[in-house]
């Protein structure tokens, strides 16, 4: 087998809920050996589920993609495939230890004197309290690299505030942007933009310090401030505020840069939106060029035509009258179809998918995207896919999602070498597992 | 000052957004990104927002915050003298990165096996709407199209309306970091290994896979059958979702996680400690919630989006306000924080962007130079690839003949 990009280097995952977890995904994802150390006697919200054990009247409350566990039933583990975190595991490793006692934090001492990276993103003074900080991961290791993905930094007022993905996006200016232009922002639902971005740029940030170890020999501490990081994604709200003093308003669907048509229109559907079978196509002209291509599509219609929609500037001035044309001819024809044929004229456009609907997309099957795992108590499913073709070090998933303390001995055994008497030690003093403690619901 | 990426060289060969933004973030951290444009420059050139409305090609805010720090080629690719070049800056490069719809490098002859002819070291990272091969390869695709097809589009906005997308080129940036992770996973693979190889990314497969809802509701209709409704996304609970308030609004989603802090939050007014709102048993319920709702939005408009937040960080309750733009540009965390960078332009004049995208002490993020003139940096670089006197001219004068469109 090929090596893997990160061959060799070990991760120590001390994350929660996504923007962490992401990152050492595509770590481990890239060859890293990913380490997740697990208290078996402390629930993290929101990091293997809303709660270990779930009751059943919680699963059809919850939406889709928190409350369906397999079969629509909590079953023995909830915390081994909670839909919400599972594919974010795939790849990683899992010990369990409790690093609340001296013992379970020598246990994490002895692990990152033989790692690369601790990586974790949990709330302001969180690991303060168990004593785990730059300093004392430095003393048991001079070269480790530390990132840390607090909210809005570990400095300056709010340093100490509380967020998930979607708070720190309302302060940076986010949510009051996106949304119906007609509609007030309370309408909007909650999305996760900064996770992905926060995520993916941890992984980049450990990647390009590894680069800088390498030359120098020094490892060091990153302070990702996952606010500060998402600001990019709306730079051009900001530099329109910044050089023209101008605040923008929510736009819906249409094209920030002002190319005309750019909306979601309706499509043929089998049903509607409460069974979630309503169908909707995006279209979006971004020249002249498109725009003849969408008119020959359409069968040159006579109201297409009309001289006045043949520049951008007229295709602005008459967007409502334009978009309702539009939606007349999409009404009643397949998403799908709709897309091949814009396509087949050069015009970008695509169905706005239901996540179920991927599995059929014949696109993804060809580039055979998907990959068949198998979690213990969940049994065996198709998983999306990594987020690159690396054809000589392929990214492969040959850990399905890591259930809780399935590394058990290979981490105390294999990698700090304790004997068979000192695991059953540790056993009976409650730190190896492969279940949440009993009181916890 | 020393800079992780700093013996990094990159041959650019993307436009637009996605690709810019990764290699943005290599130059960010000092790597040499050379950025080649065509004689008409890089598309994202006539993206807004213009510095003072004017839609001039170096007065693109898009285009300046996307290419800080690098250097920009002109070069006609498909002249002799351009592709020449081209390959001498690809002899020195450790990593190309291209962003051209598939099949166009082959057809002007610089494709992957011309770069392996003349630097078999390098790796390259391709860069496309759905990916290198497949049926919808050549299809083209915009921020909607791709958010709509492969993001979780579908289940954002009201239920009874048409799904809503992000902000602007939300989705684009997401891409764009996980071009930037693949740009150094295939330098990794390169300078331990040994290997290079040709990197193929799909942006659609950058949102499919993507952390923001995809992967789960994927996931979750694989376990259970069910799927995820429109505005199904909406918190609900405790509060939960975004509330009204003297001043505008506040997001409160997944607040009632900790509904202890909450009540202390609020002061513990009695109605907020009813058993009915802390009994698991009755807590979701929707009559439930609504009732609680009515109390809570009394609290809410009482007082500011400042205020509320302060007493949500008091308590460490999940809150934050709905800042607009002048709220967070103007706010005494980042400021003082020294977030936000200003960068002379020769154009622009002193133009404020987002800033580092994180703090990395030794060998970290810096500004070197704003975002380059059209071809600033053409006879800069060909002098320093050794490129011959006369194809220097041929390309020099090839550009001034293609002029800016």
């Amino acid at each position: 087998m090929s090596p893997k990009p990160l061959e060799g280097i070990r991760v120590i995952d001390l994350c929660v809920v996504w923007a962490g977890p992401f990152a050492t995904m595509l770590l481990a994802d890239l060859g890293a050996e990913v380490i997740k150390p697990e208290n078996p006697h402390v629930w993290q919200p929101m990091t293997r589920g809303a709660m270990a054990r779930p009751p059943q009247a919680y699963l059809m409350l919850a939406p889709a993609w928190g409350g369906g566990y397999p079969n629509n039933v909590p079953g023995e583990r909830p915390w081994n495939y909670c839909p919400t975190f599972v594919s974010l595991y795939r790849n990683k490793k899992s010990f369990t230890v409790d690093l609340r006692t001296p013992e379970g934090k020598d246990v994490l001492r002895r692990l990152v004197a033989i790692s690369d990276v601790v990586y974790e993103n949990n709330a302001t003074g969180t690991l303060e309290k168990l004593g785990i900080t730059y300093d004392w991961l430095r003393e048991a290791n001079e070269r480790i690299i530390f990132v840390r993905v607090p909210a809005y930094g570990n400095s300056g007022p709010y340093a100490e505030a509380r967020a998930l993905g979607i708070h720190l996006e309302a302060v940076m200016g986010h949510t009051l942007l996106r949304g119906y232009e007609d509609a007030d922002p309370s309408s909007n639902s909650a999305i996760y933009s900064g996770d992905y971005l926060a995520g993916a740029q941890g992984a980049f940030a450990v990647m390009t310090a590894l680069w800088h170890r390498e030359k120098t020999g020094e490892g060091q501490l990153i302070e990702i401030a996952q606010a500060e990081n998402a600001a990019a994604m709306f730079t051009q709200a900001i530099m329109e505020y910044t050089m023209n003093g101008r605040l923008l308003a929510p736009i819906g669907n249409r094209d920030i840069f002002g190319r005309y048509p750019c909306n979601v229109y309706p499509a043929k559907s089998p049903g509607t939106a409460e069974t979630c079978d309503d169908r909707w196509i995006a279209i979006s002209v971004e020249t002249d060029e498109q725009w003849q291509g969408l008119v020959r599509a359409m069968g040159e219609p006579e109201w297409a035509r009309d001289p006045r929609f043949a520049t951008n500037e007229g295709r602005a001035a008459h967007a409502a009258e334009i978009d309702a044309h539009i939606a007349e001819f999409t009404r009643e024809r397949d998403d799908y179809e709709l897309m091949h044929l814009l396509q087949a004229h050069g015009v970008p456009a695509a169905p706005v998918l239901e996540a179920s609907r991927m599995f059929d997309d014949p696109h993804l099957r060809a580039r055979n995207f998907f990959r068949t795992q198998t979690v213990e108590g969940a049994g065996t499913h198709e998983y999306v896919g990594p987020l690159w073709q690396f054809p000589a070090t392929p990214v492969e998933f040959y850990q399905p999602p890591v259930t809780l303390g399935e590394h058990n001995e290979y981490v105390y055994k294999e990698l700090l070498g304790f004997s068979d008497e000192e695991y059953a030690r540790f056993e009976a003093m409650g730190h190896i597992a492969r279940d949440f403690d009993p009181s916890i619901p | 000052m020393v800079q992780a990426l700093d013996d990094v060289v990159v041959l650019d060969l993307t436009q637009h957004i996605a690709g810019p933004y990764a290699t943005k973030l290599l130059a960010d951290f000092g790597a040499d990104v050379i950025k080649i444009e065509p004689p008409w420059g890089d598309p994202a050139r006539r993206l807004g927002p213009f510095l003072g409305d004017d839609p001039h090609p170096e007065k693109s805010g898009t285009f300046f915050y996307l290419n800080c720090n690098k250097r920009s080629v002109v070069l006609d690719l498909h002249t002799e003298a351009g592709k020449k070049a081209l390959a001498a800056i690809a002899a020195r490069a450790h990593l190309i990165v291209e962003s051209f719809a598939p099949g166009t490098i082959e057809k002007l002859g610089i494709g992957w096996d011309f770069f392996q002819r003349i630097n078999p070291r390098a790796p390259m990272v391709s860069v496309s709407n759905f990916g290198q091969t497949g049926p919808y390869r050549d299809y083209l695709a915009s921020e909607l199209v791709i958010y709509g097809f492969a993001g979780e589009m579908y289940s954002m906005g009201e239920t009874d309306r048409e799904p809503v997308k992000m902000f602007g080129t939300a989705a684009l940036f997401e891409s764009g970091s996980a071009v930037a992770v693949a740009c150094m996973g295939a330098l990794w693979a390169a300078k331990r290994f040994g290997i290079a190889q040709r990197v193929d990314v799909s942006l659609a497969e950058t949102h499919f896979g993507g952390v923001d809802r995809r992967h789960a509701t994927a996931i979750a209709y694989q376990y259970s059958k069910r799927k995820t409704l429109r505005a199904a996304s909406r918190s609900s609970g405790m509060p939960g979702g975004i509330y009204p308030c003297a001043d505008g609004y506040v997001d409160f989603t997944n607040a009632s996680i900790r509904y202890d802090r909450v009540v202390e939050m609020l002061g513990y007014p009695e109605w907020a400690t009813d058993p009915k709102y802390t009994d698991p048993a009755t807590r979701m319920n929707p009559q439930v919630v609504d009732e609680w709702n009515v109390h809570f939005l009394e609290w809410c408009l009482q007082r500011t989006k400042r205020e509320i937040w302060e007493e949500a960080r008091r308590a460490k309750v999940l809150c934050g306000p709905l800042f607009t733009m002048e709220d967070l540009v103007n706010d005494e965390h980042f400021r003082g924080r020294g977030f936000w960078a200003t960068v002379e332009h020769p154009v622009m004049g002193k133009v404020t962007i987002p800033g580092r995208p994180f703090l990395m002490p030794k060998g970290g993020w810096r500004m070197r130079r704003p975002a380059p003139l059209l071809g600033q940096h053409t006879e800069e670089v060909l002098r320093e690839t050794g490129v011959p006197e006369p194809t220097m001219h041929e390309v020099l004068t090839t550009v001034q003949r293609g002029g800016v469109r």
